[in-house]
């Protein structure tokens, strides 16, 4: 089947996610859809597979105009997903995840599908036990069952999303040469991904997407540094740094591995020191929220030790961090650092707990002096879930101790215009030039090379490059954040 | 032995005392397996005893007692299904008010009824399997309700396990999105199983006023089995066999209450009376606890409490008590 996308909008109020993509994807060919996160990839084919519905926009399939209004209208054109998160039934057995949904009689045979079920595991060298509950399987077994589900109903055109995510590379081997099948046999195969390496392997075609639009498109063979130039751009970064004096150790992981975000942390040993400001790149998820939460004693390692200035950490309580002077943002601002429902106010009172009665006034004057100095569009009483995100930033920034030894901030300027991010990171970089250092996420490499002393690139849960600003560049950085060392 | 304790007998007055608890416990467990919690358990009961009560009295009929019960807990059902499902209103409140409303509902229209002589669904003994020994006795020696009770639980089994519509059910009630994907209407299935599980609570009403205690008054005897139905579905770790083996269970203590009173006549009788809804809390209080942190690594320590653990830890569907969100 031959399936043509013109002219797709897919828009969330005033976000774009789609902005007017043309596509097509042919019958025997493996095509790539390559692309940062947030580039409206997942949206896209979520369109395509009928669970999201377009804003506007034309899709052809076998030049026949069609509308799917759900899931199902897409499968009845031989169209199936597979999701980021498999979307399946962990409950459930692994035969009842491959019947549900499937065409079948009041009271099924089991055996039947038992035995297609077998076949189809056969054929594309699967290994799966039909009677184990789902949430006992791997994510590449559950995405191996939804591929057999799928082949079993049917569908002619596979649409994959990021689907070597989480899987072991033995799983990515035997998926890759099911798929490669499948594309021989005149399936068309769609493969959704972030990683260069997958659509190199793998892809016949690929099209790239950036900020919601086609940014290019190639054909086998590739040119690894046009695809890398058609993903993240040339921007010139523009070189303001101060640079700061290193001072002593500050934060020391050792052989650090935990547990936690998509990927966990796996082997992190990292040392820095008071005065100095390292940026963390990587794709959102990569293991650099792990990282500052291991760091602010939030999340335990589960192998490893954290040092703070020197002292054994490992074990203790965010509190205990607290007290070395350890500090951390989160980047969900509404959820994880400030309380929907209280006003600037009441958040000040907080912090000073002194007393069991509160001295409304008292919060209420420290309040003015905060939002005075931290140039917040706000007043004492005004809820903080009223203020815009620059401002609910700047009133987090000025609720952070005077002369932290580490602070820890997950993506402190997302969502901030050009001007919160400068003032933001003048802030910043006087606390730094204070002697305390500053370890931040951020998913702007720009950002990154403009502020920071150090940067460690993360893929996968590890460190895999820890670089300074003045030997890397965008495009290497970008290269790393995608898995090329 | 004791004097006067027949082990027949007692398994006798359990089948027949736990119709009514485990019509209801089926019911509501179906309903929960679509996802929905429906709180109002057990004011419908009382309606519903009190709508099949005045039913059979004035129309002579036992049937169209039944059948009433079953439309009145089908009609409560549906508002619940309306108000959380359609409407996307928090299930617990909706529950809640209604299972207030519908119980003093009950006791304002059915006031002029209460205490007059009703119909009651007597023994009807099946020919042949009652003439056998034990299990005769024990199983086929009821009314015909209790009959119903047994059947429903082979039946509600076959239907979640067996079924392609129980499957269907099952899915929506672990994961709505997965089930959307792959063209099951999650809320469509959602109000089916509200409302059929409404019916079936509507009928133990129904057990309650024609059959197990007979009649109608304010208090109705059947006031608090509800709540005691509910517990027995989570005790039941939604699994329509293990939730009726509880509601037997709670069937069995309340029989040998009455026991215990005259073995122990020094005891006061209200412990006996009460003793066993601590003991129903105590058991649902181990069969959750189960799911702790900590009694998974103190059952990592000991094989023998890693077999129990395994046996008791059942989570509930994934997606109970959840709205859809729709973008």
């Amino acid at each position: 089947m031959t399936i043509a996308l013109r002219s797709i909008h897919k828009h969330y109020g005033d976000i774009r996610a789609n902005d007017g993509i043309d596509l097509v994807l042919r019958p025997s060919t493996v095509h790539g859809i390559l692309g940062e996160n947030g580039a409206g990839k997942s949206t896209l084919m979520k369109i395509l597979s009928g669970y999201v519905r377009k804003t506007s926009g034309t899709i052809l399939v076998d030049s026949e105009e069609v509308d799917f209004k759900n899931p199902a209208e897409a499968a009845s054109h031989g169209i199936g997903m597979l999701y980021q998160d498999p979307l399946d039934f962990p409950p459930l057995t692994v035969l009842e995840n491959f019947m549900a949904g499937q065409r079948m009689k009041a009271w099924p045979d089991r055996s039947l599908f038992r035995k297609r079920l077998a076949g189809l595991c056969r054929e594309m060298g699967f290994d799966l036990d039909p009677e184990t509950p789902v949430v006992r399987l791997t994510v590449g077994e559950r995405q191996q069952l939804e591929l057999a589900r799928h082949l079993a109903a049917g569908r002619r055109v596979l649409i994959l999303d990021e689907p070597t995510t989480g899987i072991s590379s033995l799983q990515k081997d035997v998926l890759f040469s099911a798929l490669r099948r499948l594309s021989s046999g005149g399936a068309t195969v769609v493969l959704v991904s972030h990683k260069l390496e997958d659509v190199e392997t793998l892809c016949d075609e690929v099209t790239v997407l950036k900020k919601g639009r086609v940014s290019g498109s190639a054909v086998r063979p590739f040119s690894t540094g046009a695809l890398l130039e058609m993903m993240f751009g040339r921007e010139p970064a523009p070189p303001l740094r101060k640079g700061h004096e290193p001072g002593a150790q500050a934060l020391f992981l050792e052989g650090v591995h935990a547990h936690g975000g998509r990927t966990g942390l796996a082997q992190c040993t990292v040392k820095v020191n008071r005065g100095e400001v390292v940026g963390l790149a990587g794709l959102e998820g990569s293991g650099q929220d792990v990282f500052l939460r291991v760091a602010a004693g939030l999340t335990r390692p589960t192998r490893g030790r954290v040092h703070v200035s020197r002292k054994d950490m490992t074990g203790r309580d965010h509190h205990a961090f607290k007290t070395m002077g350890v500090a951390f943002q989160p980047a969900a601002r509404l959820e994880e650092g400030l309380i929907a429902g209280l006003s600037v106010a009441e958040h000040c009172a907080i912090l000073e707990r002194s007393s069991f009665s509160l001295d409304l006034d008292a919060s209420a004057s420290l309040a003015q002096e905060r939002i005075q100095s931290f140039q917040v569009a706000a007043r004492p009483e005004s809820p903080v879930e009223s203020l815009s995100g620059g401002n609910q930033q700047r009133l987090l920034l000025s609720f952070l101790p005077d002369d932290p030894v580490l602070l820890l901030l997950e993506n402190p300027t997302r969502g901030l215009d050009r001007e919160s991010v400068r003032w933001v990171w003048e802030r910043l970089d006087a606390i730094a030039s204070n002697g305390a250092a500053i370890v931040f996420s951020s998913s702007e490499i720009d950002e990154i090379l403009m502020v920071s002393d150090r940067v460690l690139v993360f893929f996968e849960g590890r460190i895999i490059h820890d670089v300074r600003p003045e030997d890397t560049d965008a495009l290497m950085l970008g290269k790393a954040i995608a898995g090329r060392v | 032995m004791m004097d006067g304790f027949d082990m027949l007998l007692v398994a006798s007055a359990v089948i027949a005392g736990a119709a009514p608890l485990v019509m209801a416990t089926l019911g509501e467990t179906l309903t929960e397996r679509a996802g929905v919690v429906n709180l109002s358990l057990d004011g419908t009961i009382v309606l519903s005893a009190m709508a099949a009560f005045v039913v059979a009295s004035l129309s002579g009929s036992l049937l169209a007692g039944f059948a009433v019960s079953a439309a009145v807990g089908a009609c409560v059902a549906a508002l619940v299904a309306l108000f959380s499902v359609r409407l996307g209103m928090s299930q617990v409140a909706v529950g809640f008010v209604l299972t207030l409303m519908t119980r003093d509902l009950a006791y304002f229209l059915g006031s002029q009824y209460a205490r007059t002589e009703g119909p009651i669904s007597g023994s009807a003994p099946v020919p042949v399997l009652s003439g056998m020994p034990v299990l005769g006795q024990v199983l086929f020696n009821h009314s015909v309700p209790v009959y119903l009770s047994m059947i429903m639980v082979a039946f509600a089994w076959w239907y979640l396990y067996r079924t392609s519509w129980g499957l269907r059910l099952r899915c929506v009630g672990e994961n709505m999105e997965a089930a959307y994907a792959r063209g099951i209407d999650p809320d469509l299935v959602r109000v089916v199983y509200t409302v059929a599980g409404g019916a079936l609570v509507g009928l133990s009403g129904a057990a309650f006023s024609l059959c197990t205690k007979p009649g109608w008054g304010q208090p109705q005897g059947c006031e608090g089995s509800g709540w005691i139905a509910l517990a027995l579905v989570i005790f039941g770790a939604w699994h329509p066999v293990r939730a009726a083996l509880g509601a037997y269970l709670f069937a069995f203590l309340q029989v040998m209450s009455i026991h215990f009173q005259s073995w122990f006549p020094d005891v006061p009788a209200q412990v006996f009376q009460v003793a066993p809804f601590p003991l129903m809390i105590f058991l649902l209080a181990v069969s959750t606890l189960v799911h702790s942190e900590e009694a998974k690594m103190l059952a990592e320590r000991h094989p023998l409490l890693r077999i129990l653990t395994r046996g008791l830890a059942q989570a509930p569907p994934l997606s109970l008590g959840k709205a859809r969100s729709r973008d």
